[in-house]
């Protein structure tokens, strides 16, 4: 018997294969997924059922896994970012910001002041589209099929700023290591403005629909309860770990980019429960609004990214007049800047949590190895603690609640 | 005046034509309704294409489609129980439309048991949903074929409780006895016990449909379909889309018959007597349905114990006082 054979038995005897039996006649073995309209894409969970009560759950990933960590070392250190921001789909500026930060830590580089405006203005939009994401697919999970509607309505407004300053609505490749790709359009600050003024009110209706939804606090209080000390054990970060009363939050606590200039609070619950991260994330998005504000607001001018020629291509213009502009054009495009040998861990704030790449250089124009620990892949293994001993309509609600994407667990 | 007399056979299949005509057509404009509804409540436009004016054909072509779709029998499936499960669903709920009075002279068989027959039928297609979860041979059918038992079980009563109230009340149980005895809606009510009793109905035919928030036999979410997870083509028609279709508007006209005051004028005036019956009878259930769909993109659903609790804790209990209370209302008022 070969080790492949080995491996596929073993995986087969412990349900992994694609059929499931039952164990004996009182409980049953069930296949939640990959294909099934609750488990956030390809998740695949392996339920334990006595009637409808949960006995054990094995989360079971790798259905999306496209190796994108391995694919980054083909790539120079500029085009990593083009692999690096599919990872978590719904929050590509946060891939962006992690991976780039990491990288000039390497390069031993300074970001200008409006490229770390710029940054950290796309990325609470960001959050602000990756939890209208969660409200939509919580909503839904729970039979409150509106809010579906409703959440990706207002995500669609700031896709289309996302549009307007990148060119394309998901997988930005906008942030780079030095700054930004490009400055803002020039109208760019009435759009801003508009968002941050209708968004408040569409949460208010959020608020409306749900927060005091009698059926809705009878599904989420109480259910999925993760303790902080399980939080801090199994590594959960973010929301997640807030709504348990973890009060870590790396946008105050380590303050990157223009964070350290900004006046924000960190929405804290103590109960653990869905509910809980509910009202996390609903505080998260009301702090995303009066950040985006104090952003539009004291947007400096400036140059949007580092102008070192070593970095970044000279402009065009130059390119008849210089030949050293010429050498360094050539440089870059052919082959890219190269990185100091080291390495580094740098991490931000995402709205799933703590979203941290790990770069590896070999002193040479691509990553030796790039490892992203992404905060999904994290979260999701709080799954069985807070599920147990619940029926099969808590295990939903917890998966909602965890806000699970599978892009960025599988990577 | 025309003057046609017809046998006994004759008139029987023109009745069963009719009645195999109204309840498809019905569920066609139900899920047209259910689709506009929604999508305008949850600020949508909603199908806007098929046809042309404001994609009135959507659920003509949703039925071609299915139409057109492979038939699959799962192979471990039991091949007989699984192939009948769509009729034993579907013919009970015809059988709902043969005793509603649409008019003062139009309805299929005006029996003097009408309330009892109707809440025979109604909850004879859950028989259906067990076979068809059952012999799907799929655990998440399986699963949805039992919440559906448990929550027949659970919400039958309070449904019967009311009806019961009301043929106290109207001291009949024919359904054109019970119109006749209210004239307009709400007429036969003690103040404040009607609507009571009117929203108790409501309540347990929405569950009845399993519709949100009652809808934990087919949540998708959970279960995918529930009991209907393996159908596909005509057979997911028949077991699912025409079910709560057709449950849909018959049981807008059970509650439009038994607390609207039927095909009667909303107010006693007298020039509404014109507008025809069928015309004030279709205006209500109109009214009713658009009340069930309403529900729906309003609340979430309900947890499978959750469901229980709410209905023998609070709605059976309920209903026994209302009834307490109407008995009371008959005998002394």
């Amino acid at each position: 018997m070969s080790a492949a054979t080995g491996v596929i038995k073993d995986l087969e005897e412990r349900g992994h294969g694609a059929f499931v039996e039952n164990v004996d006649d009182d409980r049953m073995v069930i296949n939640m997924g990959p294909v099934h309209p609750a488990t956030h894409g390809v998740l695949r969970l392996l339920l334990e059922l006595d009637g409808e009560t949960v006995i054990s759950c094995e989360p079971i990933i790798g259905y999306l896994h496209t190796g994108m960590e391995k694919e980054c070392e083909d790539q120079n250190w500029r085009s990593a970012v083009t692999i690096v921001t599919r990872m978590d789909y719904l929050a590509p500026f946060f891939n962006e910001q992690a991976y780039s930060l990491a990288v000039e830590s390497l390069l031993g580089v300074e970001v200008p002041p409006r490229g770390k405006y710029i940054r950290t203005l796309m990325a609470e939009l960001n959050r602000l589209s990756s939890h209208f994401v969660w409200f939509g697919t919580q909503a839904l999970d729970m039979g409150a099929m509106s809010g579906m509607f409703y959440g990706f309505r207002e995500r669609e407004v700031v896709l289309d700023f996302f549009e307007m300053v990148t060119g394309l609505r998901m997988n930005h490749n906008y942030i780079i290591p030095g700054g930004v790709w490009e400055d803002l359009p020039a109208e760019w600050e009435p759009v801003c403005r508009r968002i941050a003024e209708i968004v408040p009110n569409r949460i208010d209706e959020y608020e409306e629909l749900l927060s005091r939804n009698p059926i809705y606090l009878e599904r989420t209080r109480g259910v999925g309860v993760l303790s902080s000390s399980d939080a801090g054990a199994l590594g959960a970060t973010g929301p997640m770990a807030r709504a348990a009363g973890v009060d870590w939050d790396l946008r105050r606590d380590v303050a990157y980019d223009a964070y350290g200039d900004l006046d924000f609070d960190v929405p804290l619950r103590t109960d653990g429960d869905v509910y809980a991260r509910y009202e996390v994330r609903m505080a998260e998005m009301r702090e995303s609004i009066r950040l985006i504000r104090q952003l539009i607001d004291g947007m400096p001018s400036g140059d949007y990214k580092n102008m070192d020629t070593k970095l970044t291509p000279p402009p065009r213009s130059e390119l008849n007049r210089s030949m050293e502009a010429v050498i360094h054009h050539f440089k870059l495009v052919t082959q890219g800047y190269t990185v100091p040998a080291g390495e580094v861990y740098r991490a931000v704030e995402s709205p799933r949590g703590e979203l941290g790449v790990y770069a590896v250089s070999d002193g040479g124009t691509s990553p030796y190895r790039l490892r992203v620990r992404d905060p999904s892949f994290v979260n999701l293994q709080c799954l069985p603690v807070m599920t147990l001993g619940g029926l099969v309509a808590d295990l939903i609600a917890a998966i909602a609640s965890i806000d699970p994407v599978m892009g960025g667990v599988d990577r | 005046m025309l003057d046609i007399t017809l046998n006994t056979w004759q008139i029987l299949i023109i009745k069963i034509l009719v009645i195999l005509t109204v309840v498809p057509v019905g569920a066609i404009v139900g899920g047209y309704a259910e689709h506009k509804v929604m999508a305008h409540l949850q600020h949508r436009l909603g199908p806007m294409y098929p046809g042309g004016f404001h994609g009135w054909a959507t659920t003509v072509a949703d039925g071609i489609k299915f139409l057109f779709k492979e038939d699959i029998i799962p192979a471990a499936a039991d091949k007989k129980v699984f192939s009948l499960a769509p009729a034993a669903i579907m013919v009970p709920i015809i059988m709902i439309y043969l005793v509603i009075p649409i008019d003062a002279a139009l309805v299929v068989e005006d029996l003097d048991v009408g309330i009892f027959y109707l809440l025979a039928v109604s909850s004879l297609s859950t028989i259906g949903i067990l076979m068809a979860g059952w012999s799907s041979a799929n655990k998440y059918a399986l699963i949805g074929a039992l919440r559906s038992a448990a929550q027949l079980i659970a919400y039958e009563l309070p449904i019967v409780l009311s009806a019961a109230a009301v043929a106290m009340l109207a001291g009949t149980l024919s359904l054109n006895g019970i119109v006749e005895a209210q004239r307009f809606p709400f007429a036969l009510w003690p103040p404040g016990l009607g609507l009571a009793l009117f929203l108790v109905f409501v309540t347990g035919a929405v569950a009845e449909m399993t519709r949100i928030p009652f809808d934990m036999p087919v949540a998708e979410s959970e279960i995918i379909t529930g009991p209907f997870t393996e159908y596909t083509g005509m057979r997911y028609i028949f077991s699912h889309l025409f079910a709560e279709m057709g449950h849909l508007v018959a049981f807008g006209g059970i509650a439009t018959t038994l607390f609207l005051g039927g095909y009667r004028p909303v107010i006693p005036w007298e020039p509404l007597e014109l507008i025809p019956g069928f015309v004030w009878f279709a205006v209500k259930t109109m009214f009713m349905i658009f009340l069930f769909l309403w529900i729906r993109p309003t609340f979430p659903r309900v947890r499978e114990d959750q469901l229980q609790k709410f209905a023998w804790k609070f709605l059976i209990p309920l209903s026994l006082v209302l009834i307490l209370a109407t008995g009371a209302w008959v005998l002394y008022v």
